[in-house]
This record gives structure tokens, sequence and C-alpha cells, in this order.
């Protein structure tokens, strides 16, 4: 039996032309500013820096953040004056130190280049100043990333849970914390269920369940 | 319910007016009809007067991000469906161009112009469902007619393509899941054809309404300096006289080359935002032509085979072809390791993806930056001093959906 080829059309993997998707000469400026200005102003606090497919990341030590940003808004070669989005990263499966990392998406409103932060931080000492004295907008996202990643933000007005119920043990979006660790209750599992349920799971639903009783009289 | 001890305050005609102290916290939804989804909002209430409020989030809180980390770069399109699900196409698009990014490649010119003429159907789908909810929530319920009835004709064009009348996944990495059926070019063209008669109908329910404009003038106002530093996107922003739109400043899909406007209005109140949102969809309705114009013949996916499933004809010929099929359904592609982020002007702002590749066929991370999440912010800011019946207008007129804003 001999196998039946097709046409044999499947082009292996090529690297991308170079052009396709690289910085427009004026964000390129803009992003060679902003490397510049920071690493004049703050020396060792700029860490590196990496370009992958034009976008560019400088990587800064946490302590300067929020003059960083300051800087960065009032250059007036950068002008990076929205933030438009703020989110943490969790490196445990990368086996990267630091373990974590709060990342920045800034954004011009006068020439529209985009970079990026951020700013490693290690486990066991797992806090960054908040920049919504900065950056109004950076409120919400920054309680996801305290509620998701356990990230603390100093001087933040409100650093409570945002999406997880506010009992809630654990912060989700960290490597180690499970997907589906709660096995689903059915009637013909549900005694091997209940039986493997730790004590703080079992404590809290005595604490929080809606069916129990309103008045203990 | 806290009493507060008594005080005076100035009206706005200049007399001294003796409040009575007392005020009282309500709780509106998470379950109520016009909080467009299960938002729940804490609110100060001094007589009808709101003098805080204070969204709470996340019953619908899914993790979506967390969820995007255990499937391949394949399976994570139906999962952009489920967070805007007025918008699923340009949930598609956004993720289909990030991916894209990271794994450097461009989708063919067919499945570029087929995805700008989506994303603009799409948009004129999120503005006719917010349209008609918006003037329901108002009191207007003919108008909410009228928009389904327009509607239908979209999702059916959504089901002839795709499958599926709200969670198409139609768009993918690489290109399309399929070209489109024969036939549906015709309707669609058809339907933007007529549909500029149907924005006038809508127009003459409400745009002259007297009650409709009694609710909507001068409610919800934001200044553009708030608006800016909330970081409020879409429509909203546009109305309040900042014409801010990613389609114009870093355009993808080759949107530099259709002709169309950035409608702006300096309003900033909740009929401003009505009427955007109206003269948005005009523009989407041009853009759509123009697409269906210029559409090129071609392959609507790319001719990689390290990206693109094979065709099934082939697998029944082609050793090759079913090794790659395998593969891709098994393990998935895998893109080089970085991290890239992407946005769109989606019909809500800017929907935007942080992805990070460890060079595996799943994501590392992939961050979603959800424009109703962002917007929501600003409902404090709009809200405070107003009536709480002016509430449910202004609440409406930010578009949130809630399975985005809890992702």
């Amino acid at each position: 039996m001999t196998a039946q080829t097709g046409p044999t059309t499947s082009p292996d993997s090529t690297p991308p032309p170079a052009e396709l998707y690289a910085a427009s000469p004026t964000h390129v400026a803009v992003h060679m500013a902003a490397q510049d200005a920071v690493a004049a102003t703050f020396g060792e606090a700029l860490l590196e820096v990496q370009t992958f497919r034009g976008e560019t990341t400088l990587v800064v030590a946490r302590e300067r953040i929020r003059e960083i940003l300051t800087l960065l808004r009032e250059h007036a070669e950068t002008r990076l004056d929205r933030l438009s989005d703020l989110t943490a990263v969790d490196y445990l499966d990368l086996g990267q130190e630091p373990r974590f990392a709060v990342v920045y998406h800034l954004m011009s409103r006068t020439n529209y280049a985009r970079l990026r932060l951020r700013a490693p931080l290690a486990e066991d000492d797992l806090w960054i100043d908040s920049v919504v004295g900065l950056f109004p907008s950076a409120n919400w996202p920054e309680r996801e990333v305290f509620d998701l990643f356990g990230i603390e933000f100093r001087g933040h007005p409100n650093l409570t849970r945002i999406l997880m119920p506010e009992d809630w043990d654990g912060h989700p979006l960290r490597k180690e914390y499970p997907i589906g660790a709660e096995e689903v209750e059915f009637s013909f599992n549900h005694e091997v269920v209940d039986a493997e349920r730790t004590q703080t799971t079992r404590e809290r639903e005595e604490r929080y369940s809606p069916h129990r009783p309103v008045n203990n009289f | 319910m806290a009493i507060a001890p008594p005080r005076r305050d100035t009206a706005a005609n200049g007399t001294q007016v003796i409040l009575s102290g007392d005020t009282m916290t309500i709780n509106m939804g998470p379950q109520h009809p016009s909080t467009h989804g299960v938002l729940r909002l804490v609110l100060d209430l001094e007589g009808e007067t709101v003098t805080r409020c204070e969204p709470v989030i996340g019953y619908l809180h899914t993790g979506f991000e967390k969820t995007f980390e255990t499937k391949t770069y394949l399976q994570g399109v139906v999962l952009t469906d489920r967070m805007d699900y007025l918008a699923p196409l340009s949930n598609n698009l956004g993720y289909a161009l990030v991916t894209e990014k990271l794994l450097g490649i461009e989708a063919p010119p067919r499945a570029t112009v087929i995805r700008v003429l989506l994303a603009e159907l799409t948009r004129i789908n999120n503005h006719l469902v917010w349209l008609g909810t918006q003037a329901l929530d108002l009191g207007a319920m003919s108008a909410f007619f009228y928009c389904f009835r327009e509607r239908e004709v979209l999702l059916d064009l959504f089901e002839m393509m795709s499958g599926a009348r709200l969670m198409t996944s139609f768009i993918r990495p690489g290109g399309l899941m399929a070209d489109l059926p024969d036939g549906w070019i015709e309707r669609a063209e058809a339907f933007l054809r007529e549909f500029p008669a149907h924005i006038l109908e809508y127009e003459s329910l409400l745009t002259e309404n007297e009650i409709f404009k009694e609710r909507t003038i001068g409610v919800g106002v934001l200044s553009p300096a708030e608006a800016q530093a909330l970081d409020l996107t879409g429509p909203s922003l546009r109305a309040c006289g900042i014409p801010w739109d990613l389609r114009k400043i870093a355009p993808y899909c080759g949107y530099e080359t259709y002709d169309f406007a950035v409608p702006t209005l300096t309003g900033g109140d909740v009929y401003d935002r009505y009427r955007i949102r109206m003269a948005e969809m005009r523009e989407s309705t041009k853009i759509a032509l123009q697409a269906i114009e210029r559409l090129p013949t071609g392959p609507v996916m790319t001719a990689d085979r390290k990206i693109a499933i094979p065709p099934r004809a082939e697998l029944a010929t082609s050793m090759e072809a079913l090794i790659h099929h395998f593969k891709l359904v098994s393990e998935g592609f895998k893109p080089p390791v970085g991290e890239v982020y992407t946005c769109i002007e989606s019909p809500k702002g800017e929907i935007g993806f942080y992805m990070i590749s460890d060079g595996t066929g799943k994501p590392y991370r992939c961050h979603v930056r959800a424009p109703s999440f962002i917007n929501l912010q600003s409902l404090p800011p709009m809200s405070v001093g107003g009536m709480v019946a002016d509430l449910v207008a202004i609440i409406g007129s930010i578009d949130p959906v809630l399975g985005e804003v809890d992702r």
C-alpha cells in the first residue's frame, strides 16, 4: 500500500520581514528619547531596554517608578501623558527572578507613540508606589492587580479587592494558583468531594453561606 | 441608613436651603433591569440627589485571563467572544491581531478587508443594542423594536457566515475561519444600502423628542479634562469634544485607506453620547460599503501551514497535511518568545491585548485592557450631584458590558 502524497505546498515558517511590525521613525525617536531621558536622570534605575516587534520596553527599578512616569509625561520629546493599561505578570513558571513585575503601557496624546515600562518585584518584598495621583485612571487597574496578584500599591486611596469576593483566600492570577481546584459536586460524588474539602473552605462556607439562618435566636 | 447632622446649602438661585440631614445609603443592583448586567451601585442619596456613587463589580468574574493561559492560541479565540458579547467580532479581531504580531505574520488582503467589513457591522450591531436599551431605560419602548429589527438582519448575516449568531469566533489568528458564503455579500450590501433610512427612523423617534431631550441634555456631563484623566475612550470621549479614534491615530487593517470621519461633539452629556453613536453608525455604513467595493479575491487564511489548519479536503490525500493538522490541533502553533500589546477601536473604546509568549503553544499571560472596565470608572464623576433617576440614563450612556468589565 503506497501512501498517497498530496501537493507538497507547505512552506516552512520563515522569519517575518523586518519591516512588517517595525515602529515608525517618529515613534522610534520617542523610544530613544525616553530611554535617554530615564538613563540620564535616574542612571542605574534603568535596568534594561528590550525591543520586540517594534515595541520598546524599559525595565526600571520600582523605587523610582513615580518619578520616571512623571519625567516621561513632562519631557518635551516623549510626552507620554496617557496610561492606557496597567497590569502585572508572575514569572514563576519561567523561573525568573525577581518573580513578579508590574507593567505600564504608556501612550502619548500628541505623537501617539507607545512605550512599555516594567518594574520587577521580588516575592518577599511585594510593593510598589501607586500612580493614582499621576494617572487617576490607574485606580481600578491597581485594585485589580492587588486582587489577582497580591501586589501592594502604596498610597492607593482604596486598595481593596475588586473582582473577587472580599473574603477570598489567595490571588488567582498567580501561577501556583490552580485552575479547577474545587471539584464540582454531583449527587454521586458529593460525599467524596465533601470529605476532601479543606478546613478553611468549610469554615468559610459556615461563615458566609447564604443559606445560614439570618437570626440566630 | 445613617443619619448625618442637618446642614445648610446654597441653591442655584442663591437662596439658603436647609437640607433634611438624612443621607440614605441604598443599593442599586446587582439584579436591576437598568444596570445592563450584574452591576451593583452603592449610592448615598440626599433626597433624590446622588452624593456618592460607588460601583461594585466582580459578579460576572469568570477568570478569562487565567483561562487564556490554559488554552492554545486558537482555543483562546472563543473566550474573546464571551467578554463583550455585543461586539464579539471586534474582540476576535483584537485577539487575532495580537497573536499575529507575536507570530510576525499578516493576514492575506482579502481577510483584512473582510475583517474591516465585519468590525464595522459589529459596531452597528453594538450601537443598535445600545440605542434600543438606552431608549428603553428612558421609557421609549418603540425604538427598541426598530433597533432589534435591524439587529436581527445582522445576526442572520453572522449566522450565515459562521454558524453562530453571537459567539462567532470567525476572525482567527492568521485570517478567517472560512471565506464568506455565496450570496452573503449581496445580502450585506442590500442591508447597508437601506440602513441609513433606518437611522432616520430612529432619529425621528428620539432626536427631537421632548421627553428624550429633557431626560438627556445636560445630564451626566463630563469635562474633557476629567474624561482624559480617567482615560475614557470610545464614543463617550468623542462626545466630550476629543477626536480620539484609534482607526485614525494608530490605523490597523488598512483603516488609513478608507474614507470616513470621526464625529465629535462638545456637550459631553448623555444626549451627545447618543448623537455620536448615531453619527458613528453612518460612518460605519460608509466604511463597510467601501470594504465591499474593494473586496479582493484570494485566500482568507495565511499560507503558512505551521499556523493555518489545512483544508479538510487535503487531509484525505496528503500525509503532510494530516501531520500538520494533528500538531496544530493538539499542540497549537508556537510563537517566538516575546511580549506585545495591540489595541483596536472597539465599539466601546480601546480594547487592548497584552500577550506574553514563552515559546510554547499556550500564551504565558494574556491581559485584556477592557474598555468597559476603564470607562466605568467615569460613572461616579458623571452621576454625583445629579438625580437618582438620571443615573439610569448615565449608566446606559457609558455602554458597559459586564462580561467585559469583570472578564
